[in-house]
């Protein structure tokens, strides 16, 4: 108050004519001020341009000085004094992040394109042709069995993703197939920081169930999925339809997610009509146990409808019989993984442990040779695998898996005189040995020890190129 | 039992109630960036390093335990440069947190304020793990942490504006100290100036660049492909051309490479932290540059 007073006072008496000549003097001081600061403003402007350059010419010698080591040491001087002068004078100057010299790896506003390039060569004892889980029907869609004899492209994929906005990210998964089909593997997009730890899924993705579901084929350690995955999901269970994950604000890692689906492939045949054809719920659980050692647990449960969905069973003299299942599937399945490298660095040494436990009820009605005479169908059965990777030493893994299919208990209620239900125990052990040159590629020897088929063990060779191109994907744990 | 569940309730509770008042959570992607925010954070941040000083951060993995502490963080500080390209997109997508995806002020990318090295003229991966963005292992020279310090003390204003003023004046402090020790260093470092060396990765290019030390080699034949025989052969050869006074490798690598080297072409060895924790002298950003110094003296000397 009392300055405004001053002044007011003070211009008073600045601007009061008091006489003619005065007033010219005191304007003419005015203009002298006037310009006295004009002038210094323009020169404290230059000074700053002239200290911009310097700074700019600082860093493109500290530039240069890299690249001419004989060079390095005046400029590095040079370097260090200029730009020791912003940081040490003036700590408040707002940083600017620095121009980057070539342009981003993701060619800026293109999306990432990656592009995993497979081929393998398969040596089967038996025809993969007359392939069978015995005691599992599958519907259609599933895949089952080592695949083509000799030579083939395996499963390539081209994928393309990026962040569409600050809220959404998309991703495309186109899969390449050895007999010149393409098919889209995933189609999605997902929310990017929703807020209180959700995320919501929309489109076509690989479900969340398990473990090994949700991983690509290039990144699973053996050449195949494993029988449970085959018999129960069909290799691995991807659908169209809507997810959402939670991850609880906690320091232990607990992510909670349901999902909705249409269910089009096995273990449902899109019998959802306007619903939706299976409905998925995961939890996982995870963390550290000091440094070397991380873990993953988790269980889910999926269930899938089927409306006369077609499963090749055996009849009682042993022959393949039509037969449409309607029904509900219900599938749970508990997985673990744990990995261990020593102080959790993993370049040189580390070993990955991982198993799941699938059990399955099917309930329903079964119609055998003629669809109209349906009758009570229930079936129990279960499975699981276990396998472990080991890095002996930077880029050589070794792994061994095994696996068992439990024939549980079949009811066929009436048709039980018609039908076959099998007791037989499919298995099947696997070695593998794989070379990584970088991380961008892999050549992998497989060898499996295959009696998914009754009385008929196979014995299975695989040589599989996998290597990746473009933009440099990061892998889920 | 009871007891047990009450208990475990009452701390989940607790854990889903964070009281906003609570210190700023940080994620740092490597330690040099979790010991600079503690630095300039003091006791209003609560900072967790996702990677120790004996891991290569290259080849981290997306880890559950780290998904659950991105999703918590109010500040991620990362080095950039696609140093964590092979992680951090999945802890960004997976976490459903808002606050730390990129372009909010909760994504730090410490690399995005260095003028970077070794930027490739070819951007192609036969040249091995090249990184578009020039070479990340920007720590390694006091004068890009002096700078990054004021981007990230700016940045903690930014984000906890109620302690704006105590971040000034941790800033200034520290700022303070470190000009004066950079001082000290480069004093120390004289007698480094121009002498040759030979690297296992190209990850000291800017603290070569911060001292005239001259490197000659590389054991790695591109960068981040392990050394093979063949290479280490070569390089032994050049030696004999260009002889130089150390092998220098960082403490998460296997010396073994180096030891070869040392033992053919009868040079020593040097361990250098690469960041805080890799020795036990380099307990915070201090110490990693005194350590780092006394070493290399210690090579440059025998």
């Amino acid at each position: 108050m009392k300055k405004k007073i001053l002044c007011t006072s003070l211009a008073l008496a600045l601007a009061a004519p008091l006489h003619a000549a005065e007033g010219d003097d005191i304007a003419q001081l005015r203009r002298d001020v006037a310009a006295m600061k004009a002038g210094y403003e323009a020169r404290i402007s230059a000074l700053e341009k002239r200290l911009e350059a310097a700074e700019a010419k600082g860093k493109a010698t500290e530039a240069a000085a890299n690249a001419a080591t004989a060079t390095a040491n005046q400029a590095a001087t040079m370097a260090n004094q200029v730009a020791t002068v912003p940081a040490a004078t003036t700590p408040s100057e707002t940083p600017a992040p620095v121009a980057s010299g070539a342009p981003s790896n993701n060619n800026s506003f293109n999306p990432e394109i990656s592009l995993i390039l497979s081929g393998i060569y398969t040596n089967t004892q038996r025809d993969p042709a007359n392939y069978a889980i015995t005691g599992f029907p599958v519907g259609s869609g599933a895949e089952i069995g080592p695949g083509k004899r000799g030579f083939s492209l395996a499963e390539s994929e081209l994928g393309i993703a990026a962040n569409i906005d600050p809220y959404f990210r998309g991703a495309l998964n186109f899969s390449m197939h050895p007999d010149n089909s393409v098919s889209v593997e995933e189609a999605y997009i997902q929310t990017l920081g929703l807020g209180y730890g959700l995320t919501v899924k929309a489109g076509r993705f690989y479900s969340g169930i398990g473990y090994l579901n949700q991983q690509h084929s290039h990144t699973w350690d053996f050449v195949d999925s494993p029988l449970a995955y085959q018999a129960f999901l069909g290799g691995q269970f991807g659908d169209d339809g809507v997810e959402v994950r939670w991850l609880a604000p906690t320091d232990l890692y607990l992510e909670l997610g349901a999902e909705l689906g249409r269910g089009a492939d096995w273990p449902g045949n899109g019998a959802g009509g306007n619903g939706p054809g299976t409905q998925a719920v995961h939890a996982h659980l995870g963390g550290d146990i000091g440094n070397s050692n991380s873990w993953r647990a988790g269980l889910s449960y999926l269930r899938a409808k089927a409306n006369q969905l077609d499963l090749a069973m055996p009849d009682t003299s042993g022959d393949t019989v039509a037969s449409a299942f309607t029904g509900d599937t219900q599938l749970a399945i508990a997985d673990f993984v744990w990995k261990w490298a020593p102080n959790g660095n993993a370049t040189r040494q580390n070993f990955k442990l991982q198993g799941e436990y699938l059990w399955r009820k099917q309930n329903g009605v079964l119609g055998f040779d003629t669809p109209d005479a349906a009758s009570d169908y229930r079936s129990y059965q279960s499975g699981w695998y276990l396998q472990g990777v080991y890095q002996f030493m930077p880029y050589w893994r070794v792994g061994v898996r095994s696996e068992r299919l439990s024939p549980g208990a079949i009811n066929y209620g009436p048709n039980d005189a018609n039908l076959a239900a099998s007791d037989y125990v499919p298995r099947r052990n696997s070695l593998m040995f794989d070379f990584s040159p970088s991380e961008f590629s892999r050549i992998r020897f497989q060898y499996n020890r295959d009696s998914a088929r009754q009385d008929q063990p196979d014995n299975q060779f695989f040589l599989q190129y996998q290597m990746s191109l473009g933009a440099h994907g990061a892998h889920i744990f | 039992m009871k007891k047990t569940i009450t208990l475990a309730l009452g701390l989940l509770a607790l854990s889903l109630a964070t009281p906003a008042s609570a210190a700023l959570k940080v994620l740092a992607c490597e330690p040099e960036w979790a010991a600079l925010v503690q630095e300039l954070g003091g006791d209003k941040v609560d900072v967790v390093s996702a990677t120790n000083a004996l891991q290569d951060p290259h080849q981290v993995q997306a880890k559950p335990s780290l998904i659950a502490r991105a999703r918590n963080a109010d500040l991620l500080a990362c080095t950039g440069a696609g140093l964590e390209i092979g992680w951090l997109p999945i802890l960004l997508q997976q976490s459903g947190n808002p606050l730390i995806q990129p372009g909010k002020p909760g994504h730090f990318m410490a690399g995005d304020y260095v003028q970077k090295l070794d930027v490739p003229t070819r951007v192609d991966r036969a040249e091995g793990d090249v990184h578009p963005e020039g070479n990340p292992h920007i720590q390694t020279d006091p004068r890009n942490i002096a700078k990054v310090a004021v981007a990230l003390s700016q940045r903690l204003a930014q984000i906890d504006s109620a302690n704006q003023a105590y971040y000034k004046q941790r800033a200034d402090d520290f700022n303070h100290r470190w000009s004066a020790a950079m001082t000290h260093w480069q004093t120390q470092a004289a007698p480094l100036r121009g002498v040759p060396i030979v690297v296992q990765h190209k990850a000291w290019s800017y603290l070569e660049n911060w001292l005239g030390i001259q490197e000659v080699g590389q054991l790695e034949p591109k960068p981040g492909v392990e050394p093979t025989a063949a290479h280490l052969q070569e390089v032994l050869a050049t030696l004999k051309d260009r002889p130089a006074q150390m092998i220098v490798y960082a403490s998460y690598q296997d010396p073994r490479a180096s030891q070869w080297l040392s033992e053919r072409a009868h040079i020593d060895t040097v361990q250098l932290p690469f960041t805080v924790g890799g020795t036990p002298e380099a307990k915070d950003l201090f110490g990693l540059f005194d350590d780092t110094i006394a070493r290399l003296l210690k090579g440059a000397k025998k």
